[in-house]
């Protein structure tokens, strides 16, 4: 089933230290090394400043619920299994205008499938969780805070 | 420079169905000679092409087939259904310029096979801008869109009866219209509101159709146009639009992410315009979901932010209502061929030949996808 899970590229030098972090269980955005404007995704360059030096800053991992959709089938096969399951973009309290897409799972190994639909609002406090897919792949998720 | 100075003086379509049989290829060629032969123009005299990155017929192949001389000018519009305005405004220019001649834009696409699906097509690692999204279960444009929608009806109130008027509006169109897919289905407010879920909020009803199919549109300059054998649809502006940090379609990092690349289309279309929303009388607006629907209408300026869902009620949207879209059934229930048979809609309603006629239809906004970087165009009677 694994392998039919979309995986990102995590050796790409421009976001791996954002992956690094994910495997050590730190949620990690990049924050502009000339005038400290924050971004995600990552990418080169400051929109700001245009400066291409940057450092990883961690975040505390709380957000808010920005918004979610249940996806049900067709999907691809290793989603077809688990549909409907729950997808989620949250703001970081850091900064609203920093939104991740994730999951909101009830721990950080529980299927994704695995809350109450009923139970997730726009606006719900969230916690950054880790959950390892493969040796390189560990994927941020959220629980309700 | 550009205002009125091309025209759409001929189009064609092949049959829209689910497997057809003819190639891509094949199904390209028809469409382009019937544009030709409602223009009463030669392939030998077109020198301009213009389709999709998408499109997977490229221009020799047409070329070739048709017979065509030299071409001077050929463009490849990238992002998927946010092409297609384009085509006709890169043709535009090309002719208004002198650069070329006789255009033809063309989009052939056999989608109806599931396994044609792009969001199916799963490949080892992500390395695009995707590998953000994908990973958690955001697969498909419905579900993308599905966000942007949820989102929406938080913070302004909207309901499923709004999608399920863009729906409705599009259907009864396709019911009067010979050549749609949905022309013997109708569709009730109760049957959508009982369908299933593809991704809640959305529905089955809120999802455009799969389909194959063929079309092409020729452009010439106004010139040229009146001597053409039906009556032109001038080219009154054109844009296409990209916003600030705009993200291709999972758009959810920009300052306002539910102000999509529409906005910018719109603001420079307008800008370039002798024409405002309040002259335009009958829109086709891209509709692969219907949620897309609500946030052209606030883009393009037929009312404020948050104002689209309520814009939608009372049948504003259907012929006899404010602002008919869609008028043959649009990308909901004629077929899905990536926008591109909303353009011919607009030229035959521009025309008076449309299955769903808008009496006085002398200004028609065609709009390309939300949520991807897009674009637009204005057509006008002459």
């Amino acid at each position: 089933m694994i392998e039919n899970i979309p995986l990102p590229s995590t050796d790409d030098p421009i976001d791996a230290p954002y992956w690094d972090a994910a495997r050590r269980g730190e949620l990690v955005v990049q924050a502009c090394g000339a005038c400290g404007k924050r971004r995600f995704p990552p990418r080169p360059m400051c929109p700001a400043c245009q400066s291409f030096e940057h450092t990883w800053e961690r975040v505390s991992g709380q957000g808010r619920v920005w918004s979610f959709a249940f996806p049900h089938p067709p999907l691809i096969p290793a989603f077809q299994q688990i549909a409907p399951y729950n997808v989620i973009i949250v703001e970081l309290a850091e900064d609203p205008a920093l939104r991740i897409v994730g999951n909101l799972v009830a721990s950080a190994d529980a299927p994704i499938n695995g809350v109450d639909p009923a139970t997730i609002k726009i606006g719900m406090p969230v916690r950054v969780v880790f959950h390892r897919m493969t040796e390189d792949v560990t994927l941020a998720r959220w629980v309700a805070a | 420079m550009l205002k009125d100075a091309t025209a759409i003086v001929g189009i064609g379509e092949t049959v829209f169905a689910k497997n057809l049989e003819p190639s891509e290829l094949e199904l390209a060629c028809q469409a382009v000679k019937a544009a030709l032969d409602d223009a009463g123009i030669q392939p030998s005299e077109v020198d301009a092409l213009s389709s999709y990155t998408m499109e997977e017929t490229l221009e020799f192949e047409v070329a070739r087939n048709l017979g065509m001389g030299d071409l001077t000018f050929f463009s490849q519009v990238g992002y998927g259904g946010g092409a297609g305005c384009a085509t006709i405004g890169h043709l535009a220019m090309a002719v208004a310029t002198g650069v070329a001649n006789v255009a033809v834009a063309w989009r052939s696409r056999k989608r109806s096979d599931p396994r044609k699906r792009v969001w199916a097509q799963v490949s080892p690692r992500v390395t695009d801008h995707w590998k953000y999204s994908r990973p958690w279960g955001l697969i498909r444009p419905v579900d993308e869109v599905a966000m942007f929608w949820r989102r929406y009806m938080h913070e302004y109130g909207a309901t499923r009866d709004h999608l399920a008027n863009v729906a409705l509006a599009c259907r009864r169109h396709a019911n009067r219209n010979p050549r749609a897919f949905m022309h013997r289905r109708p569709l009730t407010r109760d049957e959508y509101m009982r369908a299933r879920w593809i991704c809640e909020p959305l529905c089955l009803f809120d999802n455009c159709l799969e389909s194959d199919g063929a079309l092409a549109v020729v452009i010439v300059r106004a010139e040229r146009a009146k001597d053409c054998r039906q009556p032109p649809a001038y080219i009154h502006a054109w844009s296409q639009g990209l916003t600030r940090q705009h993200q291709n379609m999972t758009n959810y990092h920009s300052d306002n992410p539910l102000q999509g690349a529409a906005w910018a289309a719109a603001r420079n279309l307008w800008r370039q315009a002798d024409l405002r929303p309040g002259d335009v009388k009958v829109a086709q607006l891209y509709d692969a979901f219907t949620p897309l629907i609500p946030f052209c209408l606030e883009a393009y300026g037929f009312c404020g932010p948050g104002e689209g869902a309520a814009f939608t009620e009372g049948g504003a949207l259907e012929l006899g209502g404010r602002l008919p879209i869609n008028t043959a059934g649009g990308s909901l229930s004629e077929a899905y061929i990536h926008g591109m048979n909303l353009i011919t809609e607009g030229v035959r309603q521009i025309r008076g030949t449309s299955t769903a006629q808008v009496p006085n239809a002398d200004v028609c906004l065609v709009t390309s996808a939300y949520v991807v970087p897009t674009s637009a165009v204005l057509l006008r009677k002459g």
